[in-house]
């Protein structure tokens, strides 16, 4: 069977009667077989898909409307293992949590399967998404598809892998500060970080509450739309949903694009504003107009960020105590204690006005200046990290080097806006590399627009290692 | 003035957070939390006196459902209680925190 590399592609090899289903999916647990040193997975849901393949085929060969009312008829998808999957351990990839067996799952996997999609499998990813590398897994690092000596970027490792080496289609991630980003980026292929409050969070292990999006990594920017045309919207249970759909704003044809200076003066390699400047170039010869822009306090926005984000893992890991599901404290590991501990103390009595009062106000400026750079620009660009994917191993002895790798992701995060992380080109030495494009709230619209007129006109999302 | 947490600091903040640390731990965790303390120094550079803080970003304010019970989307109490092995009456076992003589 021919791989497809979008969904678009699986429908007409569908529609064409290519293969079966089950013929597709023979192809998918092949991959993932021969591909089980990457370490994308922790459960592989084989007999799950082909129970599920099995009424979906009897859908596609009798529903003449079959594709129109299942939009994801057939489509493979690899779910983080921070979504909660009624009936299929969901770990967070934290020995806290090796046994437990959801009773109910999260909205996010709910809708996809209501569209069509068949679960292959729950992939690794950095413990309770605690990591920007994939390294802090209880359950073992996943190795980058495009060299294994590298990591692929976390904490969404295994949903990044999963889709650059054809293991699934679309696999759901989460992004609290470039999760879904970070290894997209790392591994060449499209990740959605969206809008606070777009899509529900109803179901998925909680990081940091006000931080956390439920986003998607994908090939293509379509398909990318695609996905979150069907996970966005209220749910009736995450009561910071938005509905923001009815609102049809229109998209210009020529848009104004900001650079934000700072990430640019920020210690950055050199091959990473490469794919900047040659992002830029593209830009312009389409007609958009780019200029620089100023966030003064985003320079700052990693340090708020991990004073927030440990401050609320203290509290939502605060329910794991082996009384009604998983393992004792005692089963935490390295990273999540490191991140309670912090939180603890940026909360405790004496220090709490001069660290989480202040990076609360941190975060008030920069929404301000967010705000005020919006009033003139239609979109932000940037590169995703400062630093190329690093070899496995190399920077976990050092968590705030570690830590570091996410400065550029913080912003959207602290202030909410949705961020589309696109590849646009490879290092010297063969490494995916790519740029993010920030949006205003909601307007996720513009971001899927941009990036597809990108990619209709470039295929390094197309390229498989 | 760079802070540098004591291994005191350090027990105090495992035991408000519930966590057993090993020696070991207690010694890596000293100059690692105290190196990313320290980074957070930066922040004093910003001055945000009149500054209110955020705490969520979409504005949403009482967010409220109707106060029924919704069958659909409670879970029965075999199921609420399936990821536990000590179970007695339906009801969760928890550890003794109160003794006797208390």
């Amino acid at each position: 069977m021919n791989t497809p590399l979008t969904v678009s592609e699986l429908h007409t090899a569908l529609k064409n009667k290519n293969y079966s289903l089950t013929g597709m999916l023979d192809g998918y647990f092949a991959r993932i077989n021969s591909n089980r040193d990457l370490n994308a997975f922790i459960t592989v849901t084989r007999d799950y898909a082909y129970k599920k393949a099995g009424a979906l085929q009897e859908v596609l060969t009798n529903n003449p409307n079959a594709f129109a009312e299942f939009p994801l008829l057939g489509v493979p998808i690899a779910m983080k293992d921070m979504y909660l999957t009624k009936g299929i351990r969901t770990t967070a990839a934290s020995r806290v949590l090796e046994s437990y067996v959801p009773a109910y799952s999260s909205t996010v996997f709910e809708r996809l399967e209501n569209a069509g999609a068949i679960l292959v499998g729950k992939t690794n990813c950095d413990a309770w998404a605690h990591g920007s590398s994939g390294e802090n897994s209880d359950f073992g690092s996943t190795k980058n598809p495009w060299n294994k000596e590298y990591v692929p970027g976390g904490s969404s490792s295994g949903s990044a892998v999963a889709v650059a080496a054809n293991l699934a289609l679309v696999s759901p991630g989460s992004d609290t500060c470039g999760s879904i980003r970070l290894p997209a980026n790392y591994c060449g292929v499209t990740g959605l970080k969206p809008t606070y409050g777009a899509v529900s969070r109803y179901g998925v292990v909680a990081m940091a509450s006000s931080l956390d999006t439920m986003g998607h990594i994908t090939r293509s920017v379509a398909d990318s739309e695609r996905i979150f045309m069907i996970t966005a919207g209220p749910d009736g249970k995450d009561s910071t949903l938005v509905d923001f759909r009815s609102g049809k704003h229109g998209v210009n044809k020529k848009l104004k694009v900001g650079i934000p200076k700072e990430f640019i003066e920020q210690g950055v390699d050199r091959e990473v504003r490469g794919a900047l400047e040659s992002f830029i170039k593209w830009l312009e010869n389409a007609g958009h107009k780019v200029s620089e822009v100023s966030l003064p306090s985003s320079k700052y926005a990693n340090s708020a960020y991990y004073i927030i984000q440990p401050a609320e893992v203290s509290s939502n890991l605060g329910r794991y105590d082996g009384v009604r599901y998983g393992l004792a404290r005692d089963a935490f590991g390295m990273e999540a204690k490191r991140r309670i501990m912090l939180g603890t103390f940026a909360l405790s009595s004496g220090y709490y006005d001069a660290y989480y009062d202040k990076a609360m106000k941190v975060r008030t400026l920069l929404i301000n200046e967010v705000e005020k750079v919006y009033e003139d620009a239609d979109l932000l660009l940037a590169p995703v990290a400062p630093t190329l994917p690093f070899k496995l191993v190399e920077k976990v002895t050092d968590p705030l080097k570690m830590y570091l790798t996410d400065i550029f992701a913080a912003t959207a995060n602290l202030t909410g806006i949705p961020s589309l992380a696109l590849p646009n080109g490879f290092t010297k030495d063969n490494l995916p590399v790519g740029i993010q494009l920030m949006g205003k709230k909601f307007g996720e619209k513009v971001l899927f627009s941009l990036g597809k007129q990108f990619q209709s006109q470039t295929d390094y999302h197309l390229k498989t290692p | 003035m760079p802070m540098n947490l004591s291994t005191s600091d350090v027990l105090r903040l495992a035991a408000l957070a519930n966590l057993t640390l090993a020696k070991k731990e207690v010694d890596i965790l000293k100059s690692q939390l105290s190196n990313v303390i320290n980074y957070f120094e930066e922040l004093k550079k910003l001055r945000t006196d009149d500054v209110a803080p955020t705490s969520r970003t979409t504005g949403l304010e009482g967010v409220l459902r109707d106060d029924q019970v919704d069958t659909e989307r409670i879970l029965s109490v075999e199921d609420a209680t399936s990821g536990s092995e000590k179970i007695h009456n339906n009801t969760f076992v928890v550890a003794q925190v109160i003794t006797k003589d208390q």
